[in-house]
């Protein structure tokens, strides 16, 4: 290879310079080819192991390689769930000087699964609609920042479990572009229209190929993600008006939007020329409000429901142990030592790529919950974690990076179980 | 089918002091194709997505047939953004994959069959209905996606540089595909490019946008052979067209040691001492000795039967680049003197001043 390769990176892992850049990604050896389950995408990708976390390569053009990676770190600037940009490799070439494609490698995102991963046989109905729940939530977060995506499905989204729904992570940022003034409608709408139609194809698709379960609408599901769209961004960014003497309203608006997960940062408040109504409305919302607490008084990372569940349990901890006189982070610090840390530390080494800590801690509660309610008996936390192992975190899959079945590209529309289709129709669009 | 008007149609961001798009005035004829092109930054996307409903529109209106659209959603406009998306369902049939927008817009069952049946046939993509995805070409998966499109049977296309992430070789055989299937359904289509190769070989018409400004909208040949002004001058043709300001002499315009004769009419137009002129790289004579602007060779291009010499020159003390096109074998070499002169009646003059065309005849290519 000619040695004028170009790498554009935040911080340079030297591990990227011994990857086979003078081979077409779709040649490379299956040494370096780390199996992981795979989604629909116009570009070949495929994943590699590097120095102990896996990465997505993704073939492209010079500059779209380059405009992804900063629309990339702009997302995460900006706290949007994203993946992470690793560098933008372009320049290549092979052995006879020919040139290659550029690449966008991103880190692949641990504990993240793509839709089609979601389901061993078929995909259910709760699923399908939470799945798109958390889409309405991205697409809304996107376009409070002014980000039009222009090319929203489920096959460019990947999902982290969150206490028994999804929170869902923009992959593919390609189509996508900033306004700094903001969205107009129009553009929102647009953005929606392609989501729905998008999903609503994805949905049938699975169907087509008999992995979706009888009773499962496309079309009604796929028009879940307008209905949940619209309630959010009112919540988020509708005014109200009311009477001076129901100012206890600011508050309540401000509750709403805290159980919906997100802080106020900014409000609008206006009064008429008479002084008699109020006008309210939020004008800088940030999302991970309970992310936030949870991360202020534990230390602990985790996504929005799975914080709200553990500050759940901690709120109930405080209730039952503490004494009224403890202050909230020094009753946190105990139920982090006497709860959270026991917990997690009980749970075997084999086991522990199957969830993240915050997830596992999420189920054992529900399955605390179960048994106690089987026996009629309050269950220890202890006795629970040991049954939880045993009949549950035992039998699935592990998550961390889902390597089941091996794969060659990621562009094929394989499923994660039972793939039956032999080529990859997709390589060459 | 429809036509589509932009009527003083004007985009202001906010913040922003000068309009994105400013007063377009623009008539796109029912089934024509009609591109607009400009360099990056001009407005030719933000009228497109003017036109889409993406943004909003400050001032003027814009409608498709009689209606008015101005505040209409995007998706009650009755148009199609094609190429928006690629996506092909694996698990799906080609006749699915075309019509299930259909299915979603609650479609009966029969006429969506009908629909797709008749997109099939114009995309030649009959015999292939019950396939799935993965058993067909490039090419076709590249029909049955536009198949989509043209389902819907909107009133008018938009295309937003649908090439732009094609190699050069399927650009070139997709924008042919684009234009003939344009042309056999007859849908009005504006089409978005900053690529004039892609204009001047696509559209019915073109509309040249700079600044947001709309600066002349035509045929292509009606652009090539006279340009309203400077920018358009530069713009259409590739090579582009050799512009530098000249001094106005008795009878024609100073070229070197030679005069350049130039029309009275066109003199008249103007009584600036010096004006700019442009003549095109196929307008250009080349001497090694005589009369003419001397111009050092640099390099010459090769293209087979033809060529293309880049060289300079100095006018005024002022570094001129020049681009000549040349016989393919017998041609002047790197690092020679020439002498170059402009073929008569092939002279474009614009006012240094304003930029606008003082010629008043046309100049077809030869």
């Amino acid at each position: 290879m000619a040695g004028s390769l170009n790498i554009t990176a935040a911080t340079i892992d030297p591990a990227l310079l011994d990857l086979p850049w003078g081979v077409p990604l779709e040649l490379w050896p299956d040494d370096s080819i780390a199996a992981l389950p795979k989604g629909i995408s116009r570009h070949l990708v495929r994943f590699v192991h590097l120095s102990g976390y896996v990465v997505a390569i993704k073939e492209t053009s010079a500059e779209l390689a380059k405009r992804e990676y900063d629309m990339l770190r702009t997302l995460q600037r900006l706290d949007i769930p994203c993946v992470d940009p690793v560098a933008t490799i372009t320049n290549r070439t092979d052995a006879d000087g020919n040139p290659l494609e550029s690449v966008l490698v991103t880190r692949h995102l641990k504990f993240s699964l793509p839709y089609r991963a979601l389901y061993s046989q078929t995909l259910r109905p709760d699923t399908a609609t939470r799945l798109v729940d958390a889409a309405a939530v991205l697409l809304v977060r996107l376009h409070i920042i002014g980000f039009f995506w222009g090319d929203v499905s489920l096959s460019n989204t990947l999902f982290r479990r969150d206490a028994g729904a999804f929170a869902a992570y923009l992959v593919d940022a390609e189509t996508g572009q900033l306004y700094s003034g903001g969205l107009s409608n129009g553009q929102r709408e647009n953005d929606l229209e392609i989501a729905r139609v998008n999903i609503a194809g994805e949905l049938l698709d699975l169907q087509a190929g008999g992995r979706l379960q009888d009773d499962v609408d496309p079309v009604e599901i796929s028009n879940g993600i307008v209905a949940q769209y619209r309630t959010l961004w009112k919540e988020l960014t509708g005014s109200e008006e009311f009477d001076q003497s129901e100012r206890w309203r600011i508050n309540q608006r401000v509750e709403r939007l805290n159980d919906l997960g997100f802080d106020i940062e900014e409000l609008a408040i206006k009064t008429d020329t008479t002084g008699t109504q109020v006008r309210i409305q939020p004008k800088v919302v940030d999302a991970g409000h309970h992310q936030r607490r949870l991360l202020r008084l534990t230390g602990l990372d985790a996504q929005e429901n799975q914080a709200r569940r553990l500050l759940n349990d901690l709120d109930s901890y405080i209730a039952t142990y503490g004494d009224g006189s403890v202050d909230e982070e020094m009753a946190a610090h105990q139920w982090v030592a006497q709860a959270f840390e026991p917990v997690i530390r009980a749970i075997p080494r084999e086991l522990q790529g199957r969830l993240e800590p915050a997830e596992i801690f999420h189920q054992l509660l529900d399955h605390r919950w179960y048994i106690s309610q089987n026996q009629k008996r309050d269950v220890p936390l202890a006795e629970a974690v040991q049954s939880y192992v045993d009949n549950v975190l035992r039998h699935r899959r592990d998550e961390a990076t889902l390597i089941d079945p091996p794969t060659g590209a990621f562009t094929l529309e394989t499923e994660v179980v039972g793939d039956d289709d032999e080529d990859d129709w997709r390589k060459n669009v | 089918m429809a036509s589509v008007t932009f009527d003083k149609a004007t985009r202001l961001y906010p913040g922003s002091t000068r309009p994105a798009v400013d007063a377009l005035d623009l008539d796109v004829a029912d089934g024509e194709f009609l591109v607009l092109v400009g360099p990056s930054g001009c407005g030719k996307s933000t009228s497109l997505r003017m036109l889409a409903g993406l943004e909003e529109i400050n001032d003027g209106r814009v409608l498709i047939g009689d209606r008015d659209v101005t505040d209409v959603p995007p998706k009650d406009r009755d148009i199609a953004m094609v190429f928006q998306n690629y996506a092909l369902y694996p698990h799906m049939t080609v006749a699915e994959n075309m019509g299930f927008a259909l299915k979603i817009a609650g479609v009966s069952k029969d006429e969506r069959a009908t629909r797709v049946l008749e997109a099939a046939r114009l995309l030649d993509l009959e015999p292939y209905l019950g396939r799935k995805p993965k058993a067909l070409s490039g090419g076709q998966r590249q029909r049955v996606a536009m198949g989509r499109a043209i389902v819907r049977q909107p009133q008018v296309f938009l295309m937003d540089e649908p090439l732009s992430n094609l190699d050069a070789k399927l650009r070139v055989q997709t924008r042919t595909q684009i234009a003939s299937l344009q042309r056999r359904l007859g849908v009005t289509t504006v089409y978005v490019t900053h690529d004039q190769t892609e204009a001047l070989t696509m559209g019915d018409r073109i509309a040249v946008l700079k600044d947001g400004v709309l600066q002349q909208v035509g045929t292509p040949r009606d652009l090539y052979a006279a340009p309203v002004n400077v920018f358009v001058a530069g713009f259409i043709g590739s090579p582009a067209m050799n512009l530098f300001d000249v001094d106005v002499v008795d009878g024609g315009l100073k070229f070197g040691t030679a005069v350049a004769k130039v029309d009275r009419e066109t003199l008249g137009a103007t009584k600036a001492k010096k004006v700019t002129i442009g003549v095109r790289p196929e307008d250009v004579k080349v001497a090694t000795s005589g009369a003419g602007l001397p111009v050092n060779v640099d390099v010459v291009e090769e293209l087979g039967a033809d060529g293309y010499l880049y060289g300079h020159s100095e006018i005024d003390g002022k570094r001129v680049d020049i681009v000549v096109r040349v016989d393919g074998r017998n041609h002047p070499s790197a690092g020679d003197k020439v002498f170059i002169t402009p073929e008569p009646d092939h002279i474009h003059a614009f006012d240094t001043e304003t930029g606008l065309r003082l010629t008043k005849k046309a100049i077809e290519a030869k």
